[in-house]
This record gives structure tokens, sequence and C-alpha cells, in this order.
């Protein structure tokens, strides 16, 4: 049977490792290769990590570091933050990585997904889209954000998320802005939508706290991915940094537990 | 040595880490010539089946792996699409495959049983295997591995069927049949699972 896929989501800062709340105040947490180590000894599902300063700054992807990334990961390795071209992703591909994750890019320009698609194929084009919810009085809904959450932009998540697929997305990251950090759990109704109207596998990410968290998410939509930032690497009510992720046996139970309940 | 077929498709700096570890000498082979002295063959890759059979012919090492495979009996194993490469075509595209497993590439989104499944098939899954297979040899009972796919290899013999895994129907992810294995899975990515069929695959 295919199982959930729970994932580490690491963020890049300035050559080390951060978790930021609400997309902002990174915090150092420490290394990223020793990060990847670690997630290798405790045999995660699959490892994310988006650098989060490319597209700000305008950068290319930082190469040396992925091939370093690459070279140590042990499981499929996603990788995002600063691709805006097909020769790009192909490159980074060729360095050892499973899929490439575009955000920023493909809100500007949605074909670039399908010529990324045409280069490395669909099944490792992974298309991140931040999410927030509406605020002000009468707001309801959602809306798509980029660049850190700086940018918003006026088309329906859902939508868009479906434009994606159509352009060439083999998998569909939905990141919550406003539960960033806050590990109160997952948005389950944006989650609910979101699985409802995709054909491609989707990635939810943004607001775990606990296992529960990834239980009610799994009990909601299925088998899909759960990633998580906080949770895989902070212990404890003071965030103390511990890189920590669920026992075989601890995400065998849980996904059982969860999956009876959907 | 094993070598390692790189016609510019596939993920071979992975398979030259894990060999790493397991402490068993790889190198790539770009040319012809590199393929010489292999003692067994990885035949990687990733995405369209036209695109990744052009490549390999392309790479000018085609009539030489042919040779070692057909001719010295060299082990192969093909991964993914270097697994879906073994057959003899693919829904996929037009090219013929190698065609050294009888067998035809097919499409889950046109199986009515895989049908309405997310596409691709992605994330871990559990193997059933044929009881005292030597791919699986030391292995746990239950085996999970690491799928990234839309397209799945149907074997015309279950004599040539080493594993399956369900995705609405057991489809055949693991095929072997004389020197020639093919795994649509990746054991490069796939913990201790995948570098138990790596080392197993080395030894034969």
């Amino acid at each position: 049977m295919l199982r959930p896929r729970i994932i580490p989501c690491l963020l890049v800062h300035k050559g080390g490792l951060v978790k930021t709340q609400g997309f902002k105040a990174p915090k150092y947490v420490g290394d990223p290769i020793n990060a990847v180590k670690i997630f290798n000894e405790k045999e995660s599902d699959e490892l994310m990590v988006l650098d989060i300063d490319a597209s700000v700054n305008g950068a290319e992807p930082d190469y040396a570091l992925i091939a370093k990334l690459a070279a140590e990961c042990r499981m499929p390795l996603c990788y995002g933050g600063g691709i805006t071209t097909a020769e790009q992703a192909a490159r980074i591909i060729d360095l050892g990585v499973e899929k490439v994750s575009i955000s920023a890019s493909a809100v500007a320009n949605p074909d670039l997904l399908t010529r990324i698609a045409g280069a490395i194929g669909r099944q490792s084009v992974v298309a991140v889209l931040d999410v927030k919810k509406k605020t002000g009085l009468f707001a309801k809904g959602y809306s798509l954000c980029t660049h850190n959450a700086k940018q918003v932009h006026a088309a329906d998540p859902v939508a868009f998320a479906q434009q994606l697929q159509a352009a060439g997305a083999g998998e569909i990251v939905i990141n919550a802005v406003d539960r960033d950090g806050e590990m109160k759990g997952y948005d389950l109704e944006l989650a609910q939508q979101m699985r409802q109207a995709l054909k491609v596998p989707l990635t939810v990410l943004g607001g775990a706290g606990s296992l529960e968290h990834i239980g009610e998410l799994l009990a909601r939509c299925g088998v899909i991915g759960a990633a998580a930032g906080s949770l895989f690497v902070f212990k404890g009510p003071y965030r103390a940094v511990l890189i920590n992720y669920p026992t075989p046996q601890q995400k065998d139970t849980l996904c059982r537990s969860a999956l009876s309940r959907y | 040595m094993i070598r390692i077929v790189d016609y510019g498709v596939g993920n071979i700096q992975a398979f030259m880490t894990m060999f790493k570890r397991l402490g068993i000498e790889a190198s790539r082979a770009r040319t012809a010539g590199e393929l010489n002295g292999a003692t067994h063959l990885i035949l990687p890759g990733v995405g369209a089946f036209d695109h990744a059979m052009q490549l390999l012919d392309d790479s000018g090492m085609r009539p030489e792996l042919e040779r070692l495979v057909t001719k010295q009996q060299v082990p192969v194993l093909g991964i993914c699409v270097g697994m879906q490469m073994l057959a003899g075509g693919s829904d996929e595209g037009e090219l013929p495959g190698l065609n050294w497993i009888p067998g035809r590439v097919r499409a889950f989104a046109s199986n009515p049983r895989s049908n309405a499944l997310p596409m691709p098939h992605m994330g871990w899954n559990d193997l059933a295997t044929t009881p005292g297979h030597k791919l699986f040899a030391d292995f746990e009972p239950s085996p999970r591995f690491y799928f990234l796919h839309s397209y799945y290899f149907d074997a015309e013999s279950r004599a040539d069927v080493a594993a399956t895994a369900e995705y609405g129907f057991a489809f055949d992810c693991v095929v072997s049949r004389g020197n020639v294995h093919g795994v649509q899975c990746h054991p490069e990515k796939s913990h201790h699972f995948g570098a138990q069929l790596l080392k197993n695959f080395a030894g034969l």
C-alpha cells in the first residue's frame, strides 16, 4: 500500500539552516549537511530543502550546496529556490536531486513549468504555492503570495494550483503562510479543498506542531504528503533546537490510525 | 567493477554515493570504451521513455551494452525508466525498447483500476517479493521502497516477476530474467532497503 509521506522541510538562509515564523524572523537552527545526515539516520520519507534567499535576491541556485546536499542525502530530495529556467532545473537534477520546486517564478510564468517538465519529466516538477487567509472584515477564502509572502496576487489559489497542474507540475505543495512556525495544526480546510481539486500528489506544509497534527491532516485528506519545519527541528515549549523525526513504528501507527478515520 | 551507464539521464551521483558507502567499487561509463571490464551494469533512467532510448542510442554505448548483456551475460540492473527500457516498448513512446525481458510498459492512467488515483505514483510502497529470489536475499518481511512514476512494466511471463507493489492493483515492480534485472522503484533513495538490494545485485 502506498504510504503517506512525512517530510521535513528545511529552510536555507545565508548558508545556514533556519526556521521562520509567519515567514519572518529566521532563527538559526544548524548546518544543512549535518541535518541531512541526521535525517538519513532517521530514515525520513523525503527531504525538502528551500533556499529562501535565492528568489528574493534574484540569485542563481547555489549549485555547490545542492551538490553537497544531494551527495549526502539517502532519501528523495526536493530542492527549491532561485530556479527560473529549464536549464537550471536540469542541472540540479543532474547533481542528484529527485525533484525541483518552483514557486515565485511559476507564479510569474506558468509556461516555465511546461518547459521544465519537458526537460526533466513532470514527475520531478514540484510547484510550491504560498497561500494565506484573506484578512479584513468581510474577507473570505485565501490569496496566493510570493517572495516570502511580501507580494500578494489576485489569482484564486485553488484555480491557480489546477493551472500549474495542467502546465506540468507533478506535485503541488501548499504552504500555509499564516500557519508557518505556529505549531498549532495544519489548515485542514485549505488542504481538503486542494486535495479535492487536484489530480497530482499533494503535500501540505505549515502549522504542524505534533504528530497528532499530522494524524489530523491524513484523517482528513488520506494518503498525501505532510511536511513540517518546526516540528522536526524544535523540541519542547522553549523551541530548543533538536532535530527529530518519528521512528518507523511511530510512523506506521500514526498513518494506520489516521487512515482508518479517513 | 560496477559500471553505471551514464547516457545523460538519471541520478548517477546517487548511485556513486550509495556504492561508496557500501564499499563496492563503481564508476560511471560515458563511452563504449568505459564499459570495458564491467562485472555488473547499472542502467538508470528518468523522464520520458523515447527521450531515454534516444539518448542511449546517441551515447554510442548501446551496441557494447547489448553485447555485454546478451553475449557475455553480464548482470544488468535497470532502474526506473531504465527498468522500463528492458521491455519491448512503452505506451509512452514510439521507439522500441531493448526487449531483454518480454513485456510492455503501460500507463496507470489507462488502467481502470488505477486511473482515479493521484498521478504520478509517488512515495513509499510495500513490495510483495517472490520468496527466495536472489535480489531479496537477507531482506526483512515487506520491504519499503520509494517510487516516482506514471508508467509501469507489464511482464508477459509471471516467471519474470520478482516483486509486485499495489497501486490500484498489483503491478510488476521488479522483473528478473537470467542476468537481466529491473526495478521500478529507486533503491538509491530507499534507505537500508535499497542499500541491501544494490548489495545483493553486486553479489550476483
